[in-house]
Parts: structure tokens; C-alpha cells; sequence
């Protein structure tokens, strides 16, 4: 094993962390904001890399072909969104089902195939592993600007509303919110985004394919969950949106500088999904242990023999 | 100002759980009427303001507020009738907003809300200004999210949230059960002031006989789903909690039953 090799990787690795930072975004708007587990985005992070690379193959831009990634990708949130709220499906199931129909709709985006290459030869793209300095150049750009949009959006009368119906449904219909569009609302545009993110890791690896969002959910919550960690460690209390914001982007990157350092660490690529849920169930039960190791029943067990022991 | 004619509202119908909750509920409120509402358990006082507040529709009757019938309106579309206080201070408030963006959420009930920026500067400084009033000190702290707040300042804020802006109605749903009684009493004594001052139409549901005696202009006692006493004026002054057992027992035939409002004097 030659460290040097792993440095070799390590931009390829920060770029596609960067990329998939953008999903995890959409992600952060749906699970951290609105308080909604959207399992939509398996389905939709595809779509927006097949529309992109359909639309890239026959002729358009690769600019504009993100923004209709985006908008396809809205109309994915929104039918998971209608599937919730106008139809009462549980949030879970919701996504499930947008992301099984999407499957097909996928397919049906790429005539059939389950793969379509996208040469970067052959178009002029905006991201490309071929250029990863300019990659990460180009994506970090986008993940601020991204970044300064939701900060934006979220301070409005609407996305403020949108925060008080993820914290407290009850008393955002008590001040007149109406809380079923702005889950509607909320779940397009974090599908947008989700796809547009979708769209810009199709330009990076040259091809779409019908399986590269499975996980994808799992991804963006290990970005979500691995972010809040460090940046709590890092930062602490004094953690503003903006900073939570760009945490989830680090978040991102560190974890696919984890994999990078696995994989160079020889680990089959078969098993990466596995490790993939054993880092995320890591970061999930961190917290939850901490707690209950300074709150426990074996700590006042011990207290209370020691006390025991003591008066006797 | 607000007028209740013959509510009725059965809950599981034609299930063994099936309960009539309100039973033909008719009341009218004139502009500024304080109302306080007391009753035993399940007499249907929540179920009362429940209604009024569109929590679920109503299986008959109408309610009407300021002249609009708002029967057929969904909760957060009455909304902007209504200010509203709960039993449970972590109902009334988002715990991870910052109070002023509680109260600039509370500050838009009833308007569109669009791309406009959620709170400007002036809007801050009039919030400064209404915190000041409550004397909790929470004008300093407007920062802070409220999650980090105490069950009665949380109470404090969901009570200037809801007459913010001026309610046609204000429904107050036991909103001091949940504290203790030196804070019940602060966040009592801050309800009546805010009510006089903005000559509010309120009802107020209430477990505390003593409290439901000494506030207000009218009390209604409310047994099985129905209203059973209303006493108002000169005779509600003169009232005691004696009386009012008295009386519960004339109109119904039975004892009253929620020891919790006599135990508490």
C-alpha cells in the first residue's frame, strides 16, 4: 500500500464530495428543516443525471441542462409531496413510492437503457473527472451559491414558515400556515436540488445510470449526520444556518474521503454499501450513547452500592 | 362578535369509543366579553374551543366570527381570527426559532407570506418594545431560541404571539395548567392586562374555580357536552366556589367531579 497513492485519489475523492455535498443539501431540507424522511431522492438524484445526459447528448448545454434536471427533479418532490399531503400516505412510504415509480420513468428518460454514456470529448461539461481541479473549482462555486440561496430562502416569510412547520406543526396552523403546501413546497425544491446534484455526477463520472441513486438517501443523511458532528465538535453552540449549511458539504467530503481511504485500504467495492450503514449507524448512535453512558442505569447501580456499602 | 349556535360533535361514531362531545352548544360573545369556562373532566370545555378553532369540522350547527361564517374554513385558514394559547407551553411556540421569529410568524397570521425578508428591523424593535412589557427580561435574549426558555416565559411569548395581532377571538385552553402556581399567576395576571388592554373577546378554559371566578365578566359551567350555568355581571362578582358546587349540583343532579378545580383554591 503506497500512502502515495491514496494523496493520488484524494482531489478525485473531494471533487465527487463536493458534488454529492449539494445532494446532501436537499437532503438537510427535507430530514433537518421540514422534519421529513424523503426516500424520494434514490429516484430523483437518477433523474436528474438521465435528463442531463439526454439532454447534453442532443444538444443542449450543459448549464441548461441542469436547470431542467432541477425542474424534473421538482416535479419528483412534488409527486411524493401530493402523495403525503392530498392523499395521506405516511412520509416514508411517500418516498418509497415516488422512488419505485421513478425507477420506470427513468428508463423510460434514457429510451430503455439502463446506462448512457457521456463523453467528455465529445461536450463541452461543466464538472468532469478529467478535470478535477477545475471540478472542484466549479462545484464549490455552486455549493456556495447554493448555500447563499437557502440561507436567503429560509429567512423569507416562506421558508420561515416552512422552518416553524418542520419544528412545530400544531402551532404553524394556529398562526395561519398552511402546513401541507409548505411540505409540497419544501420537497420539490429539495428533489430539485437532489437532481440537479444528480445531473452535475453524471457530467463528473461521463454517463448516467439507473442505479447511481441507490443509497443515495443514506449518503446525504451520513453527509447531514457526519457534518453536525464534526461542526458540534469544532464550533459548538455558536453554530449559525449558514455554518450548519456548509458543515453538511464537509460533511460530505469527509465522507468520501473515508471511502477513499478504505478503498485504498483494499477493501473489496462490494462491501462499500455495507460500510456505508455501518459509518452512518456509527454517527446516528454516537450521540445517543454519550447520553446514556453519563445517564445510566449501571452508573447509579454503582452509585447506589458504593452508598450501600458505605452505610451498612 | 362571536356567535355559536347549536354545536354538535360525536367523536368514533359507531364505534365502542363512540362519545358525544357537544351536545348542541349555543353561545354569543359581544365584542370584549372575558368568558371563563369551567367544568368537570370530559364536559367538553376543550372540545368547545377546539371547535371554534377548526381543529376538526363539526357535525352540526354554524359558527360565525365578526359576521363570517367560518364553519366550513379549515384550522389555518380561521387562523387569522383566532390567537391562540394551549395547556402544553411546547405547543404555542417553535422550539428552534429564535422569539423574534416566533413573533414575526405570529406578527404575519392571516397574510400571505411570500419572498418578502421573515422580520425586518422595525418589526424588531417593536417586538423590543411588547418583551419589555412582559417584564421577563426576554427583551434582551431575542436571539435566543425558545426551545431554551421555561415552561412560563414560553407561555408569556405564545400569549403576546397570539394578540400580536388583534384577534377577533382569543382562545385560551387551560394555559396554566402546566406551570406552577407563582407563574400561573404572573402569566395570569400578564392575560388579564393584555385582554383589558386590547378590550380582547376572550375565553378562557379553566380547571382553577378561583381563577374562573376572579377573571372575567361571565363564566360558563359546561357538564356532558352542554352549557349549564352562564352567570354574568353584578351576580358572577358575588360568586364563590361554594356557590358555584351549588349550582352544578342543581342543574346536573350529580357531584362535580374534577377534583383537580376544587382541590385547587
Amino acid at each position: 500500500m503506497n500512502i502515495g497513492m491514496l494523496f493520488q485519489a484524494m482531489p478525485g475523492n473531494v471533487a465527487q464530495g463536493i458534488i454529492w455535498g449539494v445532494m446532501a443539501l436537499g437532503v438537510f431540507m427535507t430530514f433537518k428543516i421540514l422534519d421529513f424522511a424523503d426516500l424520494s431522492v434514490d429516484g430523483s438524484f437518477a433523474t436528474g443525471g438521465a435528463v442531463t445526459v439526454v439532454l447534453v447528448t442532443s444538444g443542449w448545454s450543459s448549464p441548461s441542462a441542469l436547470v431542467m434536471a432541477f425542474a424534473v427533479g421538482i416535479l419528483a418532490g412534488l409527486a411524493t409531496g401530493i402523495l403525503h399531503t392530498l392523499l395521506g400516505i405516511p412520509d416514508i412510504l411517500a418516498g418509497i413510492l415516488t422512488q419505485i415509480a421513478l425507477y420506470s420513468v427513468n428508463l423510460n428518460i434514457m429510451s430503455g437503457a439502463a446506462n448512457m454514456a457521456l463523453s467528455v470529448n465529445q461536450y463541452n461539461l461543466l464538472v468532469s473527472l478529467r478535470y478535477i481541479s477545475r471540478t472542484i473549482l466549479v462545484a464549490s462555486g455552486i455549493t456556495l451559491v447554493l448555500i447563499c440561496l437557502m440561507y436567503w430562502y429560509f429567512g423569507t416569510e416562506q421558508g420561515s414558515a416552512i422552518r416553524a412547520t418542520g419544528t412545530n406543526p400544531a402551532m404553524s396552523r394556529a398562526q395561519g400556515i398552511n402546513i401541507s403546501l409548505m411540505k409540497v413546497i419544501a420537497l420539490s425544491l429539495s428533489n430539485g436540488i437532489v437532481a440537479f446534484s444528480g445531473g452535475l455526477l453524471a457530467q463528473y463520472q461521463g454517463f448516467a445510470d439507473i442505479n447511481m441513486g441507490r443509497g443515495a438517501i443514506v449518503i446525504g443523511l451520513a453527509a447531514v449526520i457526519i457534518g453536525e458532528v464534526i461542526g458540534h465538535a469544532l464550533i459548538g453552540k455558536r453554530m449559525n444556518f449558514i455554518v450548519r449549511m456548509l458543515f453538511v458539504v464537509i460533511g460530505a467530503i469527509m465522507y468520501y474521503i473515508a471511502i477513499g481511504i478504505v478503498l485504498w485500504l483494499r477493501m473489496p467495492t462490494n462491501n462499500l454499501k455495507l460500510f456505508t450503514a455501518v459509518i452512518v449507524a456509527l454517527f446516528l448512535a454516537v450521540p445517543y450513547l454519550k447520553d446514556k453512558a453519563n445517564n445510566s442505569f449501571a452508573k447509579a447501580g454503582r452509585r447506589g452500592a458504593a452508598y450501600h456499602d458505605s452505610t451498612d | 362578535m362571536i356567535q355559536l349556535t347549536e354545536i354538535k360533535k360525536t367523536f368514533n361514531p359507531g364505534t365502542i369509543n363512540e362519545k358525544l362531545a357537544l351536545d348542541g352548544v349555543s353561545l354569543t360573545m359581544e365584542e370584549g366579553d372575558f368568558l371563563t369556562v369551567i367544568g368537570g373532566n370530559g364536559a367538553g370545555k376543550s372540545t368547545m374551543l377546539n371547535a371554534i378553532a377548526g381543529t376538526w369540522p363539526v357535525d352540526e350547527g354554524s359558527i360565525v366570527i365578526d359576521g363570517e361564517n367560518v364553519t366550513g374554513l379549515s384550522e389555518y385558514r380561521r387562523a387569522k381570527y383566532l390567537g391562540r394559547v394551549f395547556q402544553d407551553p411546547m405547543t404555542g411556540t417553535a422550539a428552534d426559532m429564535q422569539i423574534d421569529e416566533n413573533l414575526a410568524l405570529a406578527n404575519r397570521r392571516g397574510k400571505s407570506r411570500g419572498l418578502a425578508w421573515g422580520i425586518t428591523k422595525s418589526e424588531r424593535e417593536f417586538y423590543h418594545e411588547a418583551l419589555k412589557e412582559l417584564n421577563l427580561g426576554l427583551e434582551d435574549r431575542m436571539t435566543t431560541k425558545v426551545g431554551l426558555l421555561s415552561g412560563g416565559q414560553r407561555q408569556a411569548l405564545t400569549l403576546l404571539m397570539a394578540t400580536l395581532q388583534k384577534p377577533k377571538v382569543l382562545l385560551l385552553d387551560e394555559h396554566t395548567a402546566a406551570l406552577d402556581p407563582k407563574t400561573a399567576r404572573t402569566v395570569l395576571e400578564t392575560t388579564e392586562r393584555l385582554v383589558s388592554e386590547h378590550n380582547l373577546t376572550t375565553l378562557m378554559v379553566t380547571h382553577n374555580m378561583r381563577d374562573a371566578i376572579h377573571y372575567g365578566n361571565r363564566i360558563i359551567m359546561m357538564n356532558e357536552g352542554k352549557i349549564i350555568l352562564d352567570i354574568s355581571g353584578e351576580e358572577k362578582k358575588n360568586l364563590t366556589i361554594e356557590d358555584l358546587l351549588h349550582k352544578f349540583e342543581e342543574v346536573s343532579g350529580e357531584e362535580f367531579t374534577n377534583d383537580q378545580a376544587i382541590l385547587s383554591k
